[in-house]
């Protein structure tokens, strides 16, 4: 009886032991860990394009192509987003109706502050992009918010990174379970397959940065809202990041989602923190 | 003779029973059939947030055709609406661990 029961709680020790093993690693697989992530995600860029200068990533497709680079290089003389910046420097120095400005609203009277968006708010529980803080300052201040896709929008963000040029994307991820949850959303959402093309963001931006996919040359996802927003001569205009997500659902056939909707603000949250450290370069100008 | 020409009617019988349907013109009640299970699984695509555009395209089309009575048209869009909306089904569902897969660690 003796031997049985000692042979039951050697058995029960070893499991327990067994147990108190194995579990740490099941806890540290699952685990949100942003730091390691943008390890990551950085150097599978750089071990994969090993000539890219690390802060060129930020030019998307001209970063993977010369001819294109000395093209873009020449266009940047007379840069097709600079009636966009003028218009937003105007738009950003107008007073609202109640006489504040934009200024009033942001830190450093907005300006310079471009690498800190997207940011997560602990009050709210969720991430704040740039476009959405530009409309909720219009709206406390009595105005009508404009449309995330469209020109005024472009033009004010346009402006607005102009200021931040050559600074290092600075997100911040705070201990809070639900910023770590708001990253993990985004990473999700990006390497999550969609449409009837069965595309995830990755499909383009990870797997073929360089390749073409009809007429164009893909940008790498490092740094890809770094430029943001961009002069697209597909568009003949300006886009915002909002436009841009939209854009790129609906290539692959998904419906797009609401701009501005969680998924849209935690993936710009996931691309922007995988993107710390590497400039500023907006605003951009794409094929 | 008699017993061989039984035996092919019999062959017969179920071969043409079987392509009756495809032979029977659709009507407003087949359409209405058709619709109403595709449209459930696009909402379920919906709410899963993986609706395919080509799913919504395809509905419509489905009730443009119904509209202007041509039901057989009708029917077959709504058909193909479904399977686009279930296969999109499907994508949300297999997504929720497979893009775990694509993921740079």
């Amino acid at each position: 009886m003796k031997a049985r029961t000692s042979i039951l709680l050697g058995s029960l020790s070893a499991a327990l032991v067994a147990l108190a093993l194995t579990s740490p690693r099941v806890v540290a697989a699952d685990k949100v860990d942003p730091v390691a992530d943008a390890k990551a995600f950085q150097n599978f860029f750089f071990q994969k394009f090993p000539t890219v200068k690390h802060e060129d990533f930020v030019n998307g497709p001209y970063s993977m192509n010369e001819d294109m680079k000395r093209q873009w290089q020449e266009k940047e003389e007379f840069p097709p987003y600079e009636f966009a910046l003028d218009a937003g420097k105007e738009m950003f120095a107008t007073p609202f109706k109640n006489g504040k400005t934009y200024a009033h609203c942001f830190p450093n009277g907005g300006i310079g502050i471009r690498q800190n968006y997207p940011y997560f708010d602990e009050k709210e529980g969720k991430v704040v992009t740039l476009e959405l803080a530009l409309n909720r300052c219009r709206e406390a201040n009595g105005e009508a918010p404009y449309s995330y896709v469209k020109d005024e929008m472009a033009s004010l963000t346009a402006y607005m990174a102009f200021t931040s040029r050559g600074k290092p994307m600075d997100i911040k991820i705070p201990d809070d379970p639900r910023a770590l949850a708001a990253f993990e959303n985004g990473k999700r959402y990006f390497y999550t397959r969609r449409g009837q093309l069965n595309f995830s963001c990755a499909s383009c931006h990870v797997q073929s940065p360089g390749e073409r996919i009809r007429a164009e040359i893909l940008a790498p996802a490092l740094g890809i809202l770094n430029a943001m927003p961009i002069y697209r001569s597909e568009w003949s205009g300006m886009g915002t990041t909002s436009r841009r997500f939209i854009t790129c659902n609906s290539q692959t056939r998904a419906v797009p989602l609401e701009p501005q909707a969680d998924e849209y603000r935690d993936v710009e949250y996931f691309l922007s923190y995988v993107a710390n450290g590497l400039p500023i370069s907006g605003p951009g100008a794409r094929p | 003779m008699k017993r061989s020409l039984a035996l092919a009617v019999v062959l017969a019988l179920p071969l043409a029973l079987s392509l009756a349907p495809a032979a029977h013109a659709a009507n407003e009640a087949d359409y209405k059939t058709a619709y109403s299970a595709a449209e459930a699984a696009a909402k379920e695509a919906a709410g899963l947030r993986h609706q395919w555009t080509v799913t919504v395209s395809t509905l419509a089309a489905a009730k443009k055709a119904a509209d202007g009575g041509d039901f057989d048209r009708a029917v077959a869009a709504a058909r193909e609406a479904e399977a686009l909306a279930k296969a999109s089904v499907f994508q949300a569902i297999s997504e929720k661990e497979a893009w775990k897969a694509m993921e740079i660690r």
